[in-house]
Order: C-alpha cells, then sequence, then structure tokens
C-alpha cells in the first residue's frame, strides 16, 4: 500500500482515539481506553470488513455490486429469524441455534447473490440497477414478514417479538464453557481483552488473510483477475466467463450473508427494520479505499470502524465531555465521520484507485 | 513446403449474424508446414471464419476436419486441445499480470496449492528460447513494446504446444521492418512443421510471404491462388470485385502560407508520462502533410492536444499567425477546424443519436441552429437533408440511429459535418481505418479536394501506402520525436519505414 | 420524408407510445401475479386484497384525490432521477435532497415572518418557500456533481452518503433550533407554516386534500420534456449522458453539464419535498421522506425516463400506497406488501428481458448500460 495511503490511514486512527483517551482520561486510565478502544474498534468494523470482501469478490470478477446492504440486511433477518425457529420450534438449544441461524444467514446472503448474478450476468441488466433491486427487495420482504410474522394478531407470533436465543458467545465464554471452568487462568487473562472478540469477528479477520491466498495465489484467483480484467482474454484462453463471475458473486454472497449474521446473531439479539443503516455501502468505499485489495479493504474498515468506536466510547464518557464540545452536540457530528470520510476517500485526494479494467461491463459474446 | 498433407479443412461454413451473412458456404484447407493468407477487405468474413475455427463462435452448418478426422470445436478449450493457437488483432492480453502469469492463464501448473510462477518462467523461457522469441517472464505486459507483446502472444500458443497457428491481421501494428521480423519468425516456424494461417488486407505482405492466398469478399470464397499465379492489381480485384485504382488521383500541390505552425511541442499521455517530445512542424494552405508513424508513437496524443481535447504542457501552436496553444475544442472549431477522429464511435458520433443530430453535434449552439437557447428543428432536418444528398450517406432515413450505418457511411457523416463549415484546417487521424474499399477511395478524394481548395491538412495514419499516396510532404514520428519531414517525391517506402523503426533519424 | 401533422405521423407515435408502455405495463401485472402469490401463502386472500387496493386507490372521489396527493412527490422525484439518468448519472440522494428541500420550506414557511416583523402576501411567500427548498436541493445535488465532474468520485455512493448527511442534519435541527416548541409537541418536527406560505387546496379542502401542488408537478414534468429535447442545455444533457468523450469533443464543458445536471435533478427533488411541506403537511416532520428515494429510481425506470411515463408511473405508485391502508383495513395484510411489488415491478422493468421471455416477445433495440465501473 502506498505510503501517502498507509499515512493517512493511520494518522485519521491516532486522532480518533486521541479524541476519545483526552475526554475520557478523567474517567478511566488510557491504557484502559485504548484497549476497550481497540476490542471495539475491531468488533464494529466486522460487518464492513465482510462487506468489503464481499464487494472484492464480486468485482475482481467484474461485477459491480451495490446490493450488499439489501444482503446483509436480509441475511441478518433470514438469519434470525432461523434461529428463533430453532429455539422456539424446534427446541434446540441456544448455542446451536445461534449456528444453525449463521448458516442460513450465510445461505440467504448467497440466495440474494444468486439473484444479482441472474440479472447482471444472463439478463445483462445495468448492474447498478440490479444492486438496487436487490437492496428495495431486501427492504420490502424484511419489512413485510417483519410486520406480518410478529406483529400481527394470529400471526405465527402472536404480536410479540422473540429475542434471538442470546447472542454468540466471545472467545473467553467459549473457552471457559468448553473447559467447564477448569481453564480460569486462560479466561480470565483474555476476558476483556483485545482478542476476546466474538467468532464472526474473528472469522471476519481469517477470511481477510484467505482471500489475500486466494486472490493472488491460487489458480482460482489468477481466473477471477483475468476475468475481471480483460474477460475476452480468458475466453480466448478457454476460461467460462460467466461461470467464474457466477462463482464469485455467490461466493461475495455468503460473505454479505455473514456480515448480516452478526447484525443480529452476534452484535444484538433482535432484529430492526433497515438496521444496516448504510453499512453496505461503507463497506464498498472501504473496499475501494483499499484499492481493491483483501488488506488495504480490512485497513479502510478498521478506520471506519475506530469512528465508529468513536462515537460509543464518547457516549460512555459523556459527563466528561467539556461543554463547549458538548454545545455542538458532538455526537451529531461524530456520527457524520463515516460518511465524509467515505465522501473524501472517493475523490482521489488520498490516493488513486484502479479498479479491474472490466468492472460494470457485461461479457457479449 | 512441398508435402501436400491436409491438415485442416473447414468444409460449407455458413454464419449469420443479425442482419448480416458472414460467412456463407466457405471451403478452406491448409496444408501442413504452409503459410497460407486469407486475403480480403474489411468486412469480408475472415476473421468471422477464424474465430469459428478457433472456436469462439459456432457455425451454422458446415464441418471441420483436423488431421482428417471429423471434428467439433465448441470453445477455445477444444482448439486448444486439438493444437490451434490463435493471435487475435488485439492482444488478448491482460496489461497488469506478467508475461508469465499470461501466458500460463487457463493452463496453469500449481505447486503444493500455490501457482507455480517459476517453474512456468522457467519453462517459457526455454520456450522462447527455442524459437527465437525472447521474453522476459517477469515483465508486465502493459509496459511491454507492442512488438513484444505480439511475441508473448506468440509464445502462448507455443506453450500449449499449437501446430497450428492463426495469426489476425499481425501486422497492422508493426513497422515494416518489425514486419519483417515477423515473416521471418512466421517461416522459420513453417520450417518447423508448424501450419500458419495469417488474415491481412495488405496485398504487399501476402505477396511476400505466402504460399497461398485465398481471397474473401462479402462472406464467400472468391478465389485460392499461389504468388506465382498472380499480381496486387488482380488480387485487389479480387477483393472488391471490380477494378481498382490503386493510387490516389491527385494534381500538384499549390501550397501558399504556413497556416498551421507548430513550435517545441509538448504532450503528456493519459498517464501523465511525456509522450510527445517537443516537435516543430507545419502545414501550409493547399497541402498535404502526413504523418506516419506506427501507433502508440505519440500521434493520438499529439492530435488530441491540437483539437483541444488534451492540454498540452509546453511549446506554442499558431494558426493563421494566431496564437491557438491550448484552446478548447470549440475554439478551434470557430477558426475554421475540421477534426475526423481517430476512434469515431467514441469521439466522432453519439451512437444512439440519429443521422440528423450527429450532424449538427458541433454547431447545435449557435444560429441557425440553436436561437437563444432552443434547438431549431426544422433548420436542423434541413441541413441534415441536404448533407445526406450532397455526400451520399446510404441511410433509410435522417432519423434512423446512427448506430445502425455502415462504417464507411458512419465516417461520412462525421466528414459531411466537419467539412460543411468554412474550414481551414483538416486534422484526419487514421480516417479509413476498417472502411471497405469504396468508402476508402471516397474519403481519399474528399481529403484530396479540400487540399485544392485551399485547406491546410494534417493527416495522420498508420496506414504507410495510404500516407504515400496522398501526402504532400511527410513527417515520420517515432517515441514522440519528429525524426525526419521530407517531400513526397524524395522519399522511398523503405527509408520512411527505417524512419517509423526509429533508424537513422534524419536531420530535421 | 414524412409531413409533421400527417395521421401517419400520429399513427407511428401512438404505437411506439404503446410499444415503449407494453413491458412495463406487462412488469407491473406480473409483479402483482407474485405479489398475490406471496399474499396466499401468508394465509391471505389475493383477490380481495387487490380488490381492496383499487378501491383504495380509484374507488371514488375521495380516492382519486388521495391517490393525487401521494402522486405529487413521486412526479417530482422520479423527473428528478429521469433527469440525471439522461445525463448519465445515478442520483440515488433524491431521498436526502427531498428531506433538505423540506426542511429548507418549511423554515421559510414559518420563519421568515417572524423574522422580518411582518406578515407576507402569499405570493410572494409561497414562492420564496418554495424556491428556497428548490436552491437546498439543487446545491445537495451539485454537491456530489462537482465531485463527480472534478474529481471523479462515483455518484452512488457519494449521493448516498449525502442521505446519510442530510438525514442527521435534519434530524439535528428537528431536535434542536427548529424544534416545535409548543408545549404538546414531543416529536421531532417543525411549528406550523404560516398561511401566507400555503398553497391552496383544488376543492373543498375539508372533504379533499388534492392541491395546486398537483398540478404543479404535471406542469413541470411538460417543462421537464421541454427542457431537454427542445433546449440546447437538454442537447448537452442528453449528450454528455450518451457519451461523454463525444460531448468533449463537441466542444461542451462536460463538468459544468454534469454540475447542472446534477443540480437540476437536486432541484426537482427538493421540490417534491418543498410541495409536500407547503402544500399537504404544512409542516416537516422528521422521517416522512423515508423510502422516497427508491421509489424514486423504480418510477424513473418504469417511467422509461420520460416525463410522460413518470407521471403515469407515479399515479401508479400513488394509488398503490393510498390503496394500501383500505387493503390492510379490509385483509390485514400489511401495507409493506406494497413494497415488495414495487420491488418486484422494478426487477421487472430492469430486466425486460425476463417479461420478455415470459410472454414471448421480440427484443427490440439495444441495451442502456450506465455503469461504467468506477472511473478509478
Amino acid at each position: 500500500m502506498e505510503l501517502k495511503r498507509f499515512g493517512f490511514i493511520a494518522a485519521i486512527i491516532v486522532v480518533l482515539f486521541s479524541v476519545v483517551v483526552l475526554i475520557g482520561s478523567s474517567q478511566s486510565s488510557p491504557l484502559v481506553i485504548i484497549g476497550s478502544m481497540i476490542a471495539t474498534t475491531i468488533a464494529v468494523a466486522t460487518p464492513l470488513t465482510l462487506g468489503a470482501l464481499s464487494g472484492l469478490y464480486c468485482e475482481r470478477a467484474g461485477v459491480v455490486n451495490i446490493g450488499i446492504e439489501g444482503m446483509m440486511l436480509a441475511a441478518a433477518f433470514f438469519g434470525w429469524l432461523a434461529s428463533i425457529y430453532m429455539n422456539s420450534i424446534f427446541g434446540w438449544a441456544a448455542l446451536p441455534s445461534l449456528i444453525g441461524g449463521v448458516f442460513f444467514a450465510i445461505f440467504t446472503g448467497g440466495l440474494f447473490a444468486l439473484l444479482h448474478a441472474v440479472l447482471s450476468i444472463t439478463f445483462k441488466v445495468d448492474q447498478i440497477i440490479g444492486g438496487t433491486v436487490i437492496n428495495i427487495l431486501a427492504i420490502g420482504v424484511t419489512g413485510f414478514l417483519n410486520r406480518q410474522m410478529f406483529f400481527e394478531k394470529g400471526s405465527i407470533f402472536g404480536g410479540n417479538v422473540p429475542h434471538a436465543p442470546g447472542t454468540l458467545p466471545s472467545l473467553a465464554k467459549a473457552i471457559d464453557s468448553l473447559c467447564n471452568g477448569g481453564c480460569g487462568g486462560l479466561v480470565n487473562s483474555i476476558s476483556g481483552s483485545v482478542i476476546d472478540q466474538k467468532p464472526i469477528a474473528l472469522l471476519a479477520i481469517l477470511l481477510v488473510a484467505f482471500t489475500h491466498y486466494v486472490l493472488f495465489y491460487t489458480r482460482w484467483g489468477l481466473r477471477t483477475r483475468a476475468v475481471g480484467e480483460h474477460p475476452r482474454a480468458a475466453d480466448t484462453v478457454g476460461i467460462n466467463v460467466q461461470r467464474m463471475r457466477y462463482a464469485n458473486v455467490i461466493i461475495g454472497g455468503l460473505m454479505a450473508g455473514l456480515g448480516g449474521a452478526y447484525f443480529t446473531l452476534e452484535s444484538v439479539p433482535s432484529f430492526e427494520p433497515l438496521m444496516t443503516n448504510g453499512r453496505g455501502f461503507i463497506a464498498l468505499a472501504a473496499m475501494i479505499f483499499g484499492n481493491w485489495t483483501p488488506f488495504g479493504a480490512w485497513a479502510a474498515a478498521l478506520v471506519f470502524g475506530a469512528s465508529q468506536a468513536m462515537q460509543i466510547n464518547l457516549q460512555i464518557f459523556r459527563e466528561s465531555i467539556p461543554p463547549q464540545l458538548a454545545i455542538l452536540q458532538i455526537s451529531y457530528i461524530v456520527g457524520l465521520t463515516p460518511y465524509i470520510l467515505t465522501m473524501l476517500i472517493l475523490t482521489g485526494i488520498i490516493g488513486k484507485t484502479t479498479p479491474p479494467a472490466a468492472d460494470g461491463v457485461p461479457y457479449e459474446k | 513446403m512441398t508435402e501436400t498433407n491436409i491438415i485442416l479443412e473447414a468444409k460449407g461454413i455458413t454464419k449469420n449474424f443479425p442482419g448480416v451473412l458472414a460467412n456463407d458456404n466457405v471451403n478452406f484447407d491448409l496444408r501442413q508446414g504452409e503459410i497460407h493468407a486469407l486475403l480480403g477487405e474489411n468486412g469480408a468474413g475472415k476473421t468471422t471464419l477464424m474465430n469459428i475455427i478457433y472456436g469462439l463462435y459456432r457455425p451454422d452448418s458446415g464441418e471441420m476436419r483436423v488431421d482428417g478426422k471429423p471434428v467439433i470445436i465448441h470453445s477455445a478449450k477444444d482448439s486448444i486441445a486439438l493444437g490451434i493457437g490463435m493471435v487475435h488483432q488485439h492482444f488478448m492480453l491482460i496489461p497488469v499480470f506478467t508475461v508469465a502469469e499470461n501466458i500460463m492463464l487457463g493452463d496453469e501448473t500449481v505447486k503444493r496449492g500455490v501457482l507455480d510462477r517459476k517453474g512456468v518462467a522457467a519453462k517459457v523461457a526455454a520456450l522462447s528460447h527455442q524459437y527465437g522469441l525472447d521474453v522476459d517472464s517477469l515483465a508486465l505486459v502493459g509496459q511491454l513494446p507492442v512488438g513484444l507483446q505480439q511475441r508473448v502472444e506468440i509464445v502462448k500458443t507455443l506453450y500449449r504446444d499449437a501446430h497450428i497457428l492463426i495469426l489476425d491481421e499481425p501486422t497492422a501494428v508493426l513497422t515494416p521492418q518489425e514486419a519483417d521480423d515477423l515473416f521471418r519468425i512466421m517461416r522459420e516456424l513453417a520450417g518447423r512443421g508448424v501450419s500458419i494461417i495469417f488474415i491481412t488486407h495488405k496485398l504487399k505482405e501476402v505477396l511476400a510471404v505466402a504460399d497461398r492466398i485465398t481471397v474473401m469478399r462479402g462472406g464467400h470464397v472468391v478465389n485460392t491462388v499461389t504468388p506465382a499465379e498472380t499480381d496486387e492489381p488482380r488480387l485487389a480485384s479480387m477483393m472488391v470485385g471490380r477494378q481498382v485504382i490503386l493510387t490516389v488521383e491527385k494534381g500538384a500541390s499549390e501550397p501558399k502560407e504556413k497556416a498551421l505552425e507548430v513550435k517545441d511541442f509538448k504532450v503528456n499521455s493519459q498517464r501523465g508520462l511525456e509522450t510527445v517530445h517537443g516537435i516543430s512542424f507545419d502545414v501550409r494552405g493547399g497541402e498535404i502533410l502526413g504523418i506516419a508513424g506506427v501507433q502508440g508513437n505519440g500521434q493520438t496524443e499529439l492530435v488530441e492536444a491540437l483539437t483541444g481535447l488534451r492540454a498540452p504542457t509546453g511549446g506554442a501552436v499558431h494558426f493563421d499567425g494566431q496564437e491557438v496553444t491550448g484552446s478548447m475544442p470549440r475554439a478551434m472549431t470557430e477558426i475554421g477546424l475540421a477534426h475526423i477522429p481517430e476512434d469515431r464511435q467514441r469521439h466522432g458520433l453519439v451512437l444512439s443519436y440519429t443521422v440528423a443530430d450527429n450532424m449538427v453535434l458541433c454547431d447545435y449552439y449557435h444560429p441557425p441552429f440553436g436561437v437563444r437557447g432552443i434547438i431549431q428543428q426544422t433548420a436542423l432536418d434541413e441541413n441534415a437533408r441536404r448533407l445526406i444528398q450532397a455526400y451520399d450517406v446510404r441511410t433509410p432515413s435522417p432519423y434512423v440511429p446512427v448506430s445502425k450505418l455502415s462504417g464507411g457511411n458512419q465516417q461520412k457523416v462525421i466528414v459531411a459535418r466537419e467539412l460543411s463549415r468554412p474550414v481551414k484546417l483538416v486534422i484526419a487521424n487514421q480516417p479509413t481505418r476498417g472502411l471497405d474499399v469504396g468508402s476508402i477511395e471516397y474519403i481519399h478524394s474528399v481529403i484530396v479536394k479540400m487540399r485544392d481548395n485551399g485547406a491546410a491538412v494534417l493527416l495522420v495514419s498508420a496506414e504507410l501506402d495510404e500516407i504515400m499516396a496522398l501526402s504532400d510532404r511527410i513527417a515520420v514520428m517515432y517515441r514522440g520525436h519528429i525524426v525526419a519531414i521530407v517531400n513526397v517525391k524524395e522519399a522511398t517506402r523503405e527509408q520512411i519505414g527505417l524512419w517509423m523503426a526509429g533508424a537513422q533519424a534524419a536531420s530535421v | 420524408m414524412k409531413d409533421k401533422f400527417s395521421i401517419n405521423v400520429v399513427w407511428d407515435w401512438l404505437r411506439s407510445a404503446w410499444s415503449a408502455m407494453f413491458v412495463p405495463i406487462l412488469a407491473v401485472f406480473t409483479a402483482m401475479v407474485v405479489g398475490g402469490i406471496i399474499i396466499a401463502l401468508v394465509g391471505g386472500n389475493p383477490f380481495d386484497a387487490y380488490l381492496g387496493l383499487f378501491q383504495g386507490a380509484f374507488g371514488s372521489v375521495k380516492a382519486l384525490s388521495e391517490t393525487a396527493v401521494w402522486a405529487t412527490p413521486y412526479i417530482f422525484a422520479g423527473l428528478a432521477v429521469a433527469v440525471a439518468f439522461k445525463g448519465g448519472l445515478f442520483n440515488i440522494g433524491a431521498e436526502g435532497q427531498l428531506a433538505l428541500g423540506a426542511v429548507f420550506s418549511a423554515w421559510i414557511g414559518y420563519a421568515l415572518p417572524d423574522a422580518l416583523g411582518f406578515d407576507l402576501p402569499a405570493i410572494i411567500h409561497i414562492p420564496l418557500a418554495v424556491g428556497f427548498g428548490m436552491l437546498a436541493g439543487a446545491v445537495w445535488g451539485a454537491i456530489p456533481g462537482a465531485l463527480k465532474a472534478y474529481m471523479g468520485g462515483h455518484e452512488v455512493i457519494n449521493t448516498i452518503m449525502m442521505n446519510y448527511i442530510a438525514l442527521n442534519m435534519t434530524s439535528f435541527l428537528l431536535n434542536g433550533a427548529m424544534k416545535d416548541p409548543s408545549p404538546t409537541n414531543v416529536i421531532a418536527r417543525t411549528p406550523t407554516i404560516a398561511m401566507s406560505a400555503r398553497i391552496p387546496r383544488l376543492f373543498d379542502a375539508e372533504v379533499l386534500r388534492v392541491h395546486w401542488g398537483f398540478i404543479l408537478a404535471l406542469v413541470v414534468a411538460g417543462l421537464v420534456w421541454w427542457v431537454l429535447w427542445k433546449t440546447k442545455l437538454g442537447f448537452e444533457i442528453r449528450t454528455v449522458g450518451a457519451n461523454p468523450d463525444a460531448a468533449r469533443y463537441a466542444g461542451m464543458n462536460v463538468e459544468k453539464i454534469v454540475v447542472l445536471t446534477m443540480a437540476f435533478s437536486g432541484m426537482l427533488a427538493g421540490l417534491a419535498g418543498s410541495v409536500e411541506v407547503t402544500a399537504l403537511n404544512y409542516r416537516h416532520e422528521l422521517g416522512f421522506s423515508m423510502g422516497y428515494g427508491f421509489d424514486a429510481i423504480a418510477i424513473a425506470l418504469l417511467g422509461r425516463t420520460h416525463p410522460l411515463g413518470i407521471v403515469l408511473a407515479a399515479i401508479l405508485f400513488g394509488g398503490m400506497r393510498n390503496g394500501a391502508t383500505r387493503m390492510q383495513f379490509l385483509t390485514q395484510i400489511p401495507t409493506d406488501i406494497i413494497s415488495v411489488i414495487q420491488a418486484l415491478v422494478l426487477l421487472f422493468v430492469a430486466a425486460d428481458a425476463i417479461i420478455r421471455f415470459i410472454y414471448h416477445i421480440r427484443t427490440q433495440e439495444e441495451r442502456v448500460v450506465l455503469t461504467r465501473g468506477w472511473g478509478g
């Protein structure tokens, strides 16, 4: 990654952290604050990372996907729904229900991605319109079913909104239950620290490294990139362009599905309409800023995560906010950071971006 | 080559595209170890036939045999498996990949879960050395010069053990010397048993290197002859179907004062690298200055900077004594520039617009077409009708989208639009690329007519024949410099070819 | 060559209009069929549901009036998206532009008389309020336009970001400085605007809510058509949209036109918000503008980015939203099903190949592909 880009990312993270440390210093020690910020950053960056990876697979193969937001939303809803069914109707225990929910979320993401693939690749619909269709469809279906199933009298759950069977456990808790209480020391040292993350968060980081390996060191990655740069060239050496694109878009959907699972199965145990709140789009910005590379996208996702973490931590320390800043309603301004950062990144003043050459262009024989 | 062993045979190939019968019951055969040229003008169906043989298209009917056995080729994978390799006119290389990655794409070797880049590089090195086609496996293809990229394409086919090689218009991007080099390689390969089909529309090449020549016209085969049995005029008339005059009728030029003066002109490319390094030349009214040179030596950037599509980084341009350096396109149009662009579908036309709208593309904003911000439809229609008739544009109506016209007629729309204004300077960049012979003749005659009317004409073309036929003076561009400016009578083709290749820069 | 107004020309125009509408009509029909299947799957009766929908949308004078009320902002927003499309741009920011148009119109509507100290005549106040809203929308659209034109920032993500920024801004204002101070108010909304800033109703205000804003919408649709196809500016917008390279060659200042197009588009979206405030609600309330942005895209595409088609599509969508309340009242089917149906309509319109395949229609012209990647 170029120095300019790296410098910018580092600078922003330092600024965000410093503000929080300064404000919270009266209530807590700087080291604790920094630790908390890092842990929160990694956690909230999870859907952004997975969304960015989703975009990465699609776009490296040449298909623009702005429907990541919709895919995550749908996955969040259906994964949550599945976990509730498994828990209250099939009678499974909490953890298996949650895991089952995650798998169903991933499946949902893949399904919506299949729709996007059919529209963009087979029907050659304009890819941004196709992505918009996915978003509108996801909003409509989740809103409708959410209301139909939980709020209507006579609906299956009779007007009560159940909670998902909790959320996925963090690393410390997982080790604790595996050890049946025998690993007290290990659990205590991990608990509350930076690496005490929940499974999807850890999985996201692993997937970043895995994607880097696949994209740049395997046959699949070479062919995918070829299809995204110059599909006709790939065609002339016998590669099936449409099939590669389908496969990569679906993989992207699976990633987005996992990202959606984060919202309702790891972060909070319930579903709110429109709860993804633009994060699918911010994930796209992270992908662009990372110049379509896995580690680059992850770094950008961490920056966005840091700004969100700052918002959360400022809430915790709100009594310590000096009155002058409070008048500025600082939470609104902080809330704007991800969006403004995204726009800045897109102007390219922080470094040039080179998308795959055939990105967004349907392939015609 | 004395074997009459037929290694590839295509019989009764027919292929229809919407509105066009590209191949009409075509028969074609290739003998072992021969160099067989497929000759025809643009649109004759040569590339379609080869794409069918290579598996990129499926024929509507007909059959193919390789080594006497009937085969069905559904995709490039099949043809590659049969030992057929193809080098396309527009390279099928991925600029951001290395040479090794491009060569192994589709046929990758994997060692312990990871691409075996080193192994492939070694194999490529051995192969390229064996055939005298040295390439650097680790270089990024996008940074290689065109001649080397072509080599990579050829090595790519040999890597897959191709013994039938199809070359589609391989000399389109080469200097005369590089073309000779290519022919040497072709003979070398043929001598080793590789059978070669090469597609071209250039008569001289065909007579120079082919063992047999098959001429196609309008989708069907006209004849198959050997070079000994024919000559240029006869081949030309087979290609076109009538007597073709191979030279342009042109009286002597009567140049007037200097119209366009370019001094120390510098231009950067899209990526910001200096591509035109301080060149100087001038064009007088009533003469044609032809800029010869293989594409990619700065001509595109030069023309863009002269016509206002790109800002120059240094130097000065004067027109009729006025300074016009870095002027915008509209300003240049208003002082009398007619620009026939290199890429007609990208710059010169809006394909989805009607013929009538395209005719006023540069003039819509002033009277009679635009009055106080409102488009005057009647004037627009009248103009379209007049120009269609005057320039003989074949179109069912002025309100048809221009995308429906043939390449030649699209170019006529541009020419009609540009030359219907009062014009003092014509800049024509590759004006006849991709056109049929009839359109080429027409465009040439129009260019000469403008000259005779007193306009200064700057002609940029990669087709040396065109330059030599039309120009009064010739300037040669190589790597962003003008390496020679001569009078057409004083220069030989060979000499210009040498200059185009960068050898022997004359004092300019 | 034909004479301008002969029967042949009119017939040809009718025929091409019909063939242009054919696929959208089938798309709507197919979407409703699929929607009906979904309704049946969750236990409802699709026929009763659609009957209720139709009754609610067109079944009485009051229903028609309400449909017109719903359709008005859709017409403006649909025109906004269509103008951007014609210029080769995706304006997904209609929602934010609409919200700001509403906020600023409301502000002029309630704050100006107090600030000036005297009342204004309606003939000045209404244009001021609406005009200010249009200006706000135009600025909000011009910003991503400029970012695209001069810095290459793709307008899809930028306009979406501007939506969220606008949302935050309006939330900030409506919860703070612009909050309705009356003691009975707890929600985030502005005070009501002065009587002099209100666009009058068409008929008896007690009975029918339809207002002159609807008429304005129709007029503006005609104006947009005229600008796009009869003026120099329209020619430039469409050329930049069709082929920016050729536009540059033709001497057009592509950057300026991109900014103007987005400003024009934002202005229309802002107008949607302004009219809602000054003609219907007489105030701006947080959250009322949710969902208009995507609906606008669907309407623009359904109407084939042509002002006449957009008016028809807007009336259709407005009718569906309006009728959904009655549908829910009669059959307990949640109104959200309309969102699903609208998503399906958009799906079928965008992928008209699906419709052609189902109903065996031959393909006509070339596809329009607007996406050119991120232009990096």
